[in-house]
């Protein structure tokens, strides 16, 4: 064997690895994900699980648009609101069940399909940042008609409401002999372990039918326009029509997450769907995981997840312990976490605009 | 070669992913006009614009008067005295003709004798002169964009196909006015127009897939015309 | 039907058309001057807002959501100048009063050089060109950018005292009009003229107007575009903190949010005035603050929203904004 075939022989194998590395932690996160009851069994966690769930799929249907498709929007959130604010409405006004689920969700849906193609056939067609200033002003005014419209989304306090029964604490799913809940490793078969499987199952599902949208022939096109536009255009595909199609798709897939998160909470309010916080978590999560792939999402939505609900109690404990030093416990201090991530996220932006997954499997290839 | 105004050696520029020129040597001797010829995408612009300093040459060196200019940013390649005039004209349609050759002039102040024959040469010029320049037509833009790069004195004029477009008795006039501008100055001149090219030039190089597959005096190709059905082919006007 | 609507100034003239139609809708002269008067005032200080940050993009492409941390900032420490000045601002003297606001305005200003500076050279310069990286990088530097406002100025609402001069109204007759709107008004348009001349008559300003139509071939022409852009940004940077400084005097109470609020203004602003040109950014700001003013009096709740649907409809008639740089 010769010296260069023993190289490429090397790299070949790196390359697996890099992949695989990324393959393992994707389905370690998976499998933590769908054994997450029992694994995790207390409340903080399981909301933990069901909402890196949730956000999988909305990060993903961010990242189609982002990462896939090269289009900047600050509307998802407004989606995502859009199908946890009908959700939530009919459940409010017609009572838990699953027909409210069904009306305020189709509902919530049907209107992020129409301001999607709205928006998308408006703007889609000029620069990539005039369109993210349009979105940006759209979600704005969204967030603005959320809270003022307060006789039907609660405004700023936001909608309490009770789920479909089945979903219920009070639910038995499996009763033992003596008619109390069956207990499973401990984890009592209640409403709690229904909502969180039709949670996970239902992300899983949006999730899956992304992995087929990026590797159907409407994926491919949409990479050759973010590669080359005018080339994409000269070949013959209609750009503006392809662009806003992955838009309205994208859209679809933030309201569905939208009313799994509204189901799930039992709660929906501005700063659980509409905020700009939660849009820039998102732009967080899917650039820390990497953009451009659906295993990135993955990834860093769990990352940040899992920072963000931990992180937080680091940080106390670290200005606690500096307390006696000047400045450094006001740089350290909870609420200052997200200077942190701001700081980290410009210097991934610098340094690894690929994001985890998309630095692991280049470092690999190389 | 002494007598070189320019010298290109070996240059090779990629523009993205795409490997444009494979290693263009070219002499451009002091004075007249230099007419590049070649098909489309043979890589015509490219090599100006890689002149221009406004594409990078990964290899090779652009020699201007003794100097290497290849690694030079454009501004500096413009204040050494050589002037572009691309393709599109880079006319500035938001700004008035008169504000257009202002921005060129090195000082902003105009020398009188350069402006008269400017308005000479050109009497749209001076007809149009505090006018935006978008309400121009098409020969006209194209004036002011070769006015641009006469109201200085330049060592070198880079012009990409002037006659792109335009009316043939504007191309009539045109070629009286790049014979005077050329007797004092060296031009190279992107053309496909045969013709025109065949009536001006002085010294002719021949692009095609980014490298230079002939030199000569443009006396001898336009008497062989064997050599110009080898070398230009369907893709030239020979009208 | 064009010759006719040009001869009346064109575009121009939307704001007086504007400003024609709401006066029945108002019903009440008084009110409807008090209301155009906070129009044009509010408009005037978004103009001031959204003219940098227009032609930063004009000239260089480079479109920075980080814009809004300026304009927080210049809140935040003319707020902070303006309370150290207390006895000038209370003092019982044009001159001081004078000298208080525009102290404050001009520590604002200063601020958005020096940031501006290093805004430039250290977030954007290494993104040119990479619009996705720009949008993404700018966000994060706003999100560093009001983490430190709310760790130097915390979370709560700070007070912005009002020089003495400027506080009260003019009353004419039944008309009365805050006198801090005025003030607000003349400053932003002695601004604007000032950036108008500049562009027009000087040879900087007919660099600026040219690089935003075709920066390569100023470049090619023997100027160097990346350093009139860092002059450019940072005078973009210095007037937005200007126009956050004016805002909170007029507001008298701002919170970290601040910026945040009002940039969704100057988006808009930016947007239906077409991008690259302080003339469409003087008339869409104008706009923005006489449609807000009006519907906020006529139908409260859609204020946010009225802006929203002009600059939908402005987008549907002409996508490149009312007075593009550029024509495209």
């Amino acid at each position: 064997m010769t010296d260069t075939s023993a190289t490429s022989h090397r790299a070949a194998k790196r390359f697996n690895t890099g992949r695989i590395a990324v393959y393992a932690i994707v389905a370690a996160i998976g499998l933590a994900l769908m054994f997450a009851p029992f694994l995790f069994p207390d409340v903080r966690s399981q909301q933990v699980a069901a909402r890196i769930c949730i956000f999988i799929a909305l990060v993903a249907s961010y990242d189609l648009l982002i990462g896939y498709t090269g289009i900047v929007s600050f509307a998802h959130t407004m989606f995502f609101g859009l199908g946890a604010y009908g959700t939530a409405i009919a459940l409010k006004q017609m009572g838990p069940g699953w027909d409210a689920v069904f009306l305020g969700g189709s509902a919530g849906v049907a209107a992020a399909i129409i301001l999607a193609i709205a928006i998308g056939l408006l703007s889609l067609r000029v620069k990539a940042i005039f369109f993210a200033m349009v979105t940006l002003a759209a979600a704005s005014v969204m967030m603005v008609l959320a809270s003022q419209l307060s006789d039907f989304t609660g405004g700023e306090d936001g909608l309490v409401y009770s789920a479909p029964k089945l979903f219920s604490p009070a639910t038995k799913l499996m009763t033992g002999d003596d008619g109390k809940v069956l207990a499973v490793f401990d984890v009592r078969m209640n409403g709690k372990i229904a909502a969180y499987y039709f949670v996970f199952l239902s992300s899983l599902a949006l999730f899956f039918a992304m992995l087929r949208i990026v590797a159907s022939p409407l994926g491919t096109v949409l990479e050759a326009i973010r590669e080359n536009e005018l080339r994409a255009e000269a070949i013959g595909y209609r750009v503006v029509a392809y662009r806003t199609a992955i838009f309205v798709i994208a859209a679809v897939i933030a309201a569905l997450a939208g009313i799994l998160w509204a189901t799930w909470l039992k709660y929906t309010g501005p700063d659980t769907t509409l905020s700009f916080a939660i849009m820039i978590d998102i732009l967080l999560m899917v650039v820390i995981g990497g953009m451009g792939t659906m295993h990135g999402a993955v990834i860093g939505v769990t990352v940040m997840s899992l920072a963000q609900f931990y992180l937080k109690d680091l940080m106390e404990a670290g200005a606690i312990a500096t307390a006696d030093i000047p400045v450094l416990p006001h740089l350290l201090e909870p609420d200052r976490w997200l200077l942190w991530l701001g700081v980290l996220f410009i210097l991934l932006v610098y340094f690894f605009p690929a994001g985890i997954a998309g630095t692991l499997m280049k470092k690999a290839g190389e | 070669m002494s007598g070189a105004i320019l010298r290109l050696d070996d240059v090779h520029t990629d523009i993205a992913q795409y490997h444009i020129l494979h290693g263009v040597s070219l002499d451009i001797p002091e004075g007249g006009v230099h007419v590049l010829l070649g098909r489309n995408g043979a890589g015509k612009t490219t090599t100006l614009r890689t002149i221009m300093g406004l594409w990078r040459a990964r290899k090779g060196a652009i020699v201007f008067r003794h100097h290497d200019i290849s690694a030079l940013h454009a501004s500096d390649i413009a204040r050494l005295g050589i002037a572009y005039v691309p393709e599109n004209m880079g006319i500035f349609g938001g700004l008035t003709v008169e504000e257009n050759l202002r921005l060129a002039s090195a000082t902003g102040r105009f020398d009188k004798d350069r402006l008269d024959r400017i308005f000479d040469l050109f009497p749209a010029i001076e007809q149009f002169w505090d006018k935006a320049a978008w309400a121009l037509s098409g020969g006209q833009k194209q004036m002011l964009a070769i006015s641009r790069a006469i109201i200085e004195p330049r060592q070198l004029i880079l012009i990409d196909e002037p006659t792109k477009g335009l009316a043939p008795a504007i191309i009539g006039n045109m070629i009286a006015t790049f014979r005077e501008i050329g007797r004092e100055t060296t031009i190279l001149l992107v053309e496909q127009n045969f013709l025109f090219a065949k009536s001006l030039g002085r010294g002719v190089s021949v692009v095609d897939d980014g490298r230079i597959v002939h030199n000569g005096a443009m006396a001898d190709l336009a008497a062989d015309e064997k050599l110009q059905g080898e070398l230009l082919s369907l893709s030239m006007e020979l009208q | 039907m064009r010759d006719l609507v040009n001869r009346f100034g064109g575009v121009n003239a939307l704001p007086v058309i504007l400003m024609i139609i709401a006066l029945p809708l108002v019903g009440s002269f008084p009110t409807w001057v008090t209301l155009t008067v906070a129009g044009l005032a509010m408009g005037m200080m978004i103009f001031l807002m959204a003219s940098g940050l227009s032609l930063v993009f004009g000239l260089m492409d480079v479109l920075n959501f980080g814009h809004s941390a300026f304009i927080s900032f210049g809140a935040f420490i003319a707020a902070t100048v303006l309370a150290a000045l207390a006895a000038w601002v209370s003092a019982d003297s044009f001159v001081l009063n004078l000298a208080a606001i525009f102290s404050a305005i001009a520590a604002a200003a200063l601020f958005g050089l020096l940031a501006g500076w290093f805004f430039e050279q250290v977030i954007i310069k290494p993104v040119y060109r990479d619009h996705l990286r720009q949008i993404l990088i700018t966000m994060g530097a706003l999100i560093v950018a009001e983490q430190l406002i709310l760790m130097i100025w915390g979370g709560n609402p700070v007070a912005v005292p009002r020089p003495q001069i400027l506080s009260g109204s003019l009353i004419i007759g039944d008309v009365s009009i805050e006198i801090y709107r005025i003030f607000a008004f003349l400053l932003g348009l002695a601004v604007y003229i000032a950036l108008y001349v500049t562009l027009k008559r000087t040879r900087i300003g007919l660099l600026i107007r040219a690089g935003v139509e075709n920066r390569e071939m100023v470049e090619a022409l023997g100027f160097k575009v990346d350093r009139l852009f860092v002059a450019v940004f940072m005078t973009g940077s210095a007037l937005a903190a200007m126009g956050g400084a004016m805002w909170a005097g007029y507001q008298g109470l701002i919170s970290p949010a601040l910026g945040g609020e009002i940039m969704i203004l100057v988006f808009i602003v930016v947007i239906i005035g077409g991008l690259g040109s302080i003339e469409g950014s003087l008339l869409g700001a104008l706009l923005v603050g006489l449609l807000g003013n009006y519907v906020a009096f006529i139908f409260p709740k859609l204020s946010l929203a009225s802006n929203m649907v002009l600059m939908m409809a402005i987008l549907l008639w002409r996508p490149w904004g009312l007075r593009p740089a550029v024509k495209p």
